[in-house]
């Protein structure tokens, strides 16, 4: 517990991310290759012929739903809640067409690329990080929130 | 052997997302929320991630090639362009509107497919028009 705020789980999001960091180092080393997940995504769908082999995206995206499940099996279920479906359709339009156009999105620019301290990446993730800020303040602002 | 570690590390990644609660996209936009109740778990994710992947690159730095490849095939780090800069703001709005970026939204088809099937069907959307705009 964090005082102030009730909501953050500090200890999940360590362990969690420690998980992330070695995922993401077991390609870097295993297969030389960064671990981004729209890359790989693209890749895997034939959008994309450049990158890794398509049938090594296409295992890594199909693990993705694979470890998710794991999780919440072994704990009893997974809390979450989304943002009505019509705001889900413009945001994956946005999300799939910018990290396409950018290169990469929180895995790939924020974890890959920031722990190489990339100019591109560190750029990128202080771009897509400020913009989300942004995004979110004016949606509280305008009352949607 | 490829296919096998490309899997351990999605299957890894997945799992780790959900377990830090990355895959709830009301925790992802509370951490994009200043002006409301903040949530700092994000922060504490992307930290616990920064760790195994600064000693990966300092291995990396110090070995020939991967284990499992010929080598390395890595992106270039330097050379800032407006279709980084532009993608990446895209990117940030989109992620704060739906809370969710792709990976995320990739390992909860496990967990919620219905909910998460309108962002992931779009996100290929994007992609797909990125790529038949971008064509020479």
């Amino acid at each position: 517990m964090i005082p102030g705020f009730p909501d953050a789980q500090p200890v999940a999001g360590i362990i969690g991310g420690l998980m992330i960091g070695v995922a993401a180092a077991i390609m870097l080393l295993g297969l030389g290759r960064i671990a981004g997940v729209s890359g790989l995504a693209a890749r895997a769908v034939g959008f994309t012929q450049g990158g890794a082999p398509r049938s090594v995206a296409i295992a890594f995206i199909l693990g993705l739903p694979l470890g998710a499940l794991v999780v919440a099996l072994l704990s009893g279920g997974v809390p979450a809640s989304y943002p009505a479906p019509g705001l889900l359709i413009f945001a994956g339009l946005i999300v799939g067409y910018g990290t396409r156009l950018g290169s990469g999105c929180t895995s790939g620019h924020g974890v890959c690329g920031v722990s190489r301290l990339s100019r591109r990446s560190l750029t990128a993730t202080a771009l897509f990080m400020g913009s989300g800020f942004a995004t979110v303040a004016i949606l509280r602002l305008a009352g949607l929130l | 052997m490829r296919i096998i570690l490309a899997l351990l590390s999605g299957s890894l990644f997945g799992a780790g997302l959900v377990l830090s609660g990355m895959a709830d996209p009301m925790r992802v936009r509370a951490f994009l929320d200043l002006l409301g109740p903040w949530d700092p778990t994000l922060a504490f994710v992307m930290g616990g991630a920064m760790i195994p992947m600064a000693l990966a690159w300092m291995v990396q730095k110090r070995i020939e090639r991967p284990i499992a490849d010929q080598q390395f095939n890595l992106p270039e780090t330097r050379g800032i362009d407006g279709k980084l800069a532009l993608g990446a703001i895209l990117f940030g709005i989109g992620w704060g509107i739906g809370g969710l970026c792709p990976g995320p939204a990739l390992a909860s088809l496990a967990l919620a497919p219905a909910a998460v099937a309108p962002f992931v069907l779009a996100m290929l959307g994007g992609m797909a028009l990125h790529r038949v705009t971008s064509r020479p």
